[in-house]
């Protein structure tokens, strides 16, 4: 691609070369493993499940060597490329493509690995009963592939194959237990929501491929700033539409939630810790692009500031424990797509927190598991209670998480959402105070929701004690060594990793070669001032939810709660309301199909398709079965064109 | 040809190494027929495959080893070998092999399973089941796909529109023949086969009128000496040209199924035995697309500003009618019908970028489309509830249970009609669009745009399918894949390694297609 030439002649990003020229194999190793796993098959049942894991871990020690050996050279040249695989050769459409390690992609492959890994090994002893175990890990190494591919893809295009690379995994993994028809209508909704995003994805490639020429991030990144900012715009709304279906932003939050009914590690891995934040990525990633394009920067922090909220008020009424766990993840993306929306002050923290996000939710997650396993898969919390005196290492890695998550000093998610907090107030106008007290009001909720779901687990009267009829008794019991060693590191880093990567800016100034650098602006109120804020409704949020779900009894079934309750357990009707704009009109015409009815394709999952089929059935009367009226249509498309350029001409 | 008449009948020149391939095919199917008359009936059905499959194999490897080199204008104009036929007669013959062998699939049966063992037999008929009792096949569907073959190989490399409308006749009336020669669904087969008829006639009569229209106009039905009166502008009746061009186009476009002229796709495609109908989806499409090409690009190039507009309006209108109604359709035959539909308006968009990249995008899209399309008819032929084909949607439910394979291969056919990463779909898509970005002007980007958007109903389609082949419960019906016989095995193997290849690996392809893109005249 005659960027590749542009670049050697500028010496921008340089060959890789020593460890940094192995990169491949950090995207080789796990696609291995998959692929082993895969076509060997039964052989592979007893070992399978070890070599996954080891391969996994052997992308992680490649990718410490590598950020090592950057760590070593100079700001300016520890950016690197390698390969250069000539993709598709079609005439001067040279589509060449490679791998970038720059201070950005390693940072999220040493997340993607690290935690992967982890979450490999916890696993082993989650998934040790189950028959499919194997293919399990076939496809928890095909997912760590194509996130890696993800984020060190060199150009927009090969970003998007690892993009549909994790939307399969995620598909394949979320619809795992396929045998139960609601987890497979779960994994059929993530896929058509996301289909939405692609679209949005596969128009900005386009629309790429005609502004500049290439799809390269290099060249794109290099015109974009002289493109216009109407080209701008466009292309920044539609990457913010891939962002917001793969991220489960508003409006295309739906499917998050109904995920969770894939295998826990799944949600940790998947729907915490990586894949849901490739929209982040995708949005800092393309920064230059929405530098470009004020609007649509403008767009991203409004879709952040809306979901922080809406995750956090979904996240208040929800009695499933993943399910509430899942609210808060699109809650505190939010937060990060609002960083993401301010611009360079935001980049940096967005991605911040986008780490120490992964890890204290991946084991947040990985505690929920751990109970569902001590409480035979009971994921109702109002049946829990009391739970930590059973699991003590699962309570004391929640509660690790739990802190760091409300913003506790000197827990890691204090580091980093409190600066987002800081970035919001920044700026002119309406926009620091709106932005900012969304913010503000959000910490104080996800205060609320999140103790009131770890006291409602570990805490308050044990609900577990007297069964009910149907339900088998409960024992919980703290789960196994490969269980809980995870949880332990993963605690450990919810603890420590904020104070750690922000001693000094050390993450800001790691990244700045890439997001560029920010002037020292000041918020409109003082920092201390809101640091004290956040602190008191932090305290605030923490201290209600301990008045409602440790020191009062929580109720075994829900009331009925005011209007907002009902509403947010209903995820503020998100479905309904996807019914009523998109659905309905086709529905009545779809359902002559048999195959939708009931269950597959029907209910939320069809919305925009439906719509399309509605049309498509009313298109499909022309289809009459007669000779003659197929011969009219035909005549009719002559007279039409014929008659048309006649005119024209 | 001139515009004078000559004066008296002079044998022309042929260059029988360049043609070669056509005259092995065209003399095996005579054979055929011979075969039909005087062998033994039992041993028809062996003698008739081993012809066709033996005629293919040596037309192809003489076309690879031998005509590459004949880069040339023969037989009085009216022949044209150049980089873009050998390409798509390359495309034709691996099509005919792998349609030849998904045809001659028996099942453990004496003869073709797909075919009825009388065709002349009334459906239902006490001599129809005599037939079959007795063992009778329809062997002469080889000779006949021979024919159509030999119409195809014609019809991209015709360099005028008489020797072009003779190749169109002579691929068609076969194609007419095997769609109503279906051994299960008769009626339905039947009734196909005289729609597809009826309207082939209606457009051929397009053809006809737009090509007299074009020898008025230029005073010669040579491609070249149209373009050269084009460029000119010397002709007295200037008024014929667009009118001739778009009654041509016609013509071409129902082959392909363009929207309004597809009406037949749906019918025919459901209606004829399975394994004809991918034969027919891939080759015909291939053929037609390739004469379109030398029609456009060779002979009317120059007046494109004229009707450049309106066949971009039948490519838009055909992508989105053809993803819009695959959307409601309950029949897996009817489903890939309008499939194709979209896709023509895809492969449609790469014609129009008037640029040599156009061309090796088109016909890298055709052979993608083709490999696929073939294996994906194979696969549907295999899939059976009690007895005969389980075409209704519904009764795909839960195959990937019982049938991982089967409904694995399928999964990644579909996989690349919808255009996902990594398969040929992808690449092809990209192949076609490009150039339509980059030549096209606004135009091309508003097509492209479409395209995509397009892609992503019939994504939704294809999504639903493989949804239903893995995570729903099946019906009550006892669905089950039939075992293929090694013949259909290798087709559908090597229909779906050139889907992955293709996605993977198109640099090869890719490069020959780029490297043969340029017409002679």
């Amino acid at each position: 691609m005659n960027s590749l030439v542009q670049l050697a002649a500028e010496g921008e990003v340089a060959a890789a070369t020593g460890i940094t020229a192995y990169a491949w194999l950090l995207v080789g190793l796990p696609l291995l493993g998959a692929a082993l796993l895969l076509v060997g098959g039964r052989v592979t049942n007893a070992w399978g499940h070890l070599l996954a894991t080891a391969l996994s871990w052997a992308s992680f020690v490649l990718g410490f060597l590598i950020v090592l050996a950057m760590a070593g050279r100079g700001t300016e040249e520890r950016a690197a490329h390698v390969g250069g695989w000539n993709w598709v050769p079609a005439g001067q459409f040279q589509l060449e493509t490679g791998l970038l390690i720059d201070q950005l992609s390693i940072a999220f492959v040493l997340l993607i690995t690290f935690v992967g890994s982890l979450i490999h090994v916890y696993s082993i002893g989650y998934m040790e009963h189950d028959a499919d175990r194997r293919k399990f890990f076939a496809y928890l190494n095909l997912f760590v592939a194509s996130m890696l591919l993800l984020v060190l893809a060199d150009s927009y295009l090969l970003l998007f194959v690892g993009w549909e690379g994790v939307g399969l995994a995620s598909y394949l993994l979320i619809g795992f237990w396929n045998h139960n028809p609601a987890y497979a209508t779960a994994a059929n909704k993530a896929f058509f929501v996301n289909r939405v995003g692609d679209v949005g994805m596969s128009v900005a490639i386009m629309v790429m491929f005609f502004t500049f020429g290439a799809v390269d991030f290099e060249t794109v990144h290099a015109g974009a700033a002289e493109a216009g900012s109407t080209a701008m715009t466009v292309l920044g709304l539609l990457l913010l539409l891939g962002a917001c279906a793969k991220s489960a932003q508003f409006p295309l939050q739906s499917w998050l939630g109904d995920a969770m009914a894939g295998p826990t590690p799944v949600s940790a891995l998947i729907h915490a810790a990586t894949m849901v934040t490739a929209g982040v990525y995708l949005i800092v990633r393309s920064h230059t692009i929405f530098n470009a394009a004020p609007n649509a920067q403008l767009a991203v922090a409004v879709v952040g500031a809306i979901t922080l909220l809406y995750g956090a008020i979904v996240g208040c009424a929800k009695d499933d424990i993943k399910k509430a766990l899942a609210a808060s993840t699109m809650s505190q993306i939010g937060y990060m797509m609002l960083a993401a929306g301010l611009g360079p002050v935001g980049y940096a923290f967005a991605i911040f927190h986008l780490v120490t996000h992964g890890f204290f939710k991946a084991g947040m997650f990985l505690g929920a598991g751990s109970v569902m396993h001590g409480m035979n898969d009971q994921v109702n919390m109002r049946r829990f209670g009391g739970l930590s005196s059973a699991m003590k290492i699962t309570w004391v890695t929640f509660g690790l998480g739990w802190l760091a998550i409300l913003g506790v000093p000197p827990f890691s998610g204090f580091w980093s959402k409190d600066k987002i907090i800081e970035s919001a107030f920044i700026g002119e106008g309406w926009r620091p105070w709106v932005f900012g007290f969304v913010a503000l009001i959000g910490a104080g909720i996800t205060a609320f929701y999140m103790s009131r779901l770890f006291f409602m687990t570990f805490h308050g009267k044990k609900r577990w004690v007297d069964a009910r009829e149907g339900e088998p008794e409960y024992h919980p019991h703290e789960s196994p060594l490969t269980m809980t060693v995870p949880m332990i590191v993963l605690a450990v880093g919810s603890g420590v990793l904020g104070l750690a990567l922000s001693w000094g800016g050390t993450f800001s100034h790691w990244l700045e070669p890439v997001v560029g650098e920010h002037g020292d602006e000041h918020p409109v109120l003082a920092v201390p001032v809101i640091m004290g804020l956040t602190l008191l409704l932090v305290a605030g949020g923490a201290a209600y939810a301990w008045m409602l779900y440790w020191r009062d009894t929580v109720p075994e079934t829900a009331p009925r709660g005011s209007l907002l309750t009902q509403a947010a357990r209903a995820d503020l009707y998100q479905d309904a309301i996807n019914e009523g704009l998109f659905m309905r009109p086709g529905t009545h015409l779809t359902r002559a199909l048999v195959f939708t009815d009931g269950k597959g394709v029907d209910g939320v999952t069809g919305s925009l398709a439906a719509s399309i089929g509605g049309a498509s059935s009313r298109l499909r009367r022309l289809q009459t079965g007669y000779a003659r009226s197929y011969a009219l249509t035909m005549l009719t498309g002559v007279v039409v064109v014929l008659g048309a350029l006649w005119v024209m001409n | 040809m001139t515009a004078l008449m000559p004066t008296a009948f002079e044998a022309v020149t042929v260059d029988y190494a360049a043609v070669a391939p056509m005259l092995i095919v065209v003399g095996a199917a005579l054979v055929g027929v011979l075969a039909e008359a005087f062998a033994p009936r039992l041993r028809r059905h062996a003698i008739q495959v081993g012809l066709a499959l033996a005629a293919l194999v040596a037309s192809f490897a003489f076309l690879a080893l031998v005509s590459v080199d004949h880069h040339t204008v023969t037989a009085g104009g009216s022949i044209a070998i150049d980089g873009p036929a050998l390409f798509l007669q390359g495309g034709l013959l691996i099509f005919a092999i792998l349609g030849v062998l998904t045809m001659s699939e028996r099942f453990g049966g004496r003869s073709a399973d797909a075919f009825t063992p009388m065709g002349a037999a009334t459906p239902g008929s006490p001599a129809e089941s005599a037939a079959d009792r007795a063992g009778y096949a329809t062997s002469e569907a080889f000779p006949l796909t021979m024919f159509a073959v030999f119409g195809m190989l014609m019809f991209v490399s015709a360099n005028d529109l008489i020797t072009m409308f003779v190749a169109l006749e002579v691929l068609s009336l076969p194609l007419y023949v095997l769609t109503g020669l279906a051994r299960r669904r008769r009626l339905l087969s039947q009734e196909a086969s005289l729609k597809y008829f009826i309207l082939g006639a209606f457009s051929s009569a397009f053809f006809l009128f737009g090509a007299a229209l074009l020898y008025g106009y230029a005073g010669s039905s040579d491609l070249a000496d149209i373009a050269t009166a084009i460029t000119t502008a010397n002709s007295a009746y200037e008024g014929l040209l667009l009118p001739g061009v778009v009654l041509v186009l016609i013509g071409l476009l129902f082959k392909i199924g363009a929207v309004p002229f597809h009406s037949w796709t749906p019918d025919a495609y459901q209606g004829a035995p399975s394994p004809v109908t991918g034969f027919m989806a891939a080759a015909t499409k291939l053929a037609a697309f390739g004469a379109i090409l030398r029609f456009t690009y060779v002979g009317v190039e120059s007046s494109r500003l004229e009707w450049r507009l309106g066949v971009a309006a039948i490519a838009v209108l055909t992508m989105v009618v053809g993803a819009v109604l695959s959307v409601t359709q309950t029949d897996i035959k009817r489903l890939l019908a309008y499939s194709s539909v979209a896709h023509a308006g895809f492969i449609l968009v790469g014609v129009l970028a008037f640029d040599v990249t156009g061309v090796s995008g088109v016909m890298f899209y055709l052979l993608a489309y083709g490999l696929a399309t073939i294996a994906a008819f194979a696969i549907v032929a295999l899939v059976r509830s009690g007895g005969s084909e389980a075409t209704h949607l519904s009764q795909w439910a839960g195959l990937g249970r019982n049938h991982p394979v089967v409904a694995g291969i399928f999964a990644l056919l579909l996989l690349a009609f919808a255009g996902i990463p990594l398969t040929s779909g992808f690449t092809a898509k990209f192949a076609a669009f490009a150039p339509a970005i980059a030549h096209g002007g606004l135009a091309g980007v508003v097509m492209v745009v479409v395209g995509v958007l397009a892609s992503a109903v019939t994504a939704f389609v294809y999504f639903r399918l493989i949804v239903l082949m893995y995570f729903t419960e099946p019906t009550g019906d006892k669905v089950v894949a039939l075992t293929p016989s090694i013949a259909s095995t290798i087709a559908i193997t090597v229909g779906a390694l050139g889907t992955v290849i293709l996605g993977v690996v198109p640099g090869p392809i890719l490069d020959l297609a780029g490297r043969v893109s340029q017409f002679i005249q």
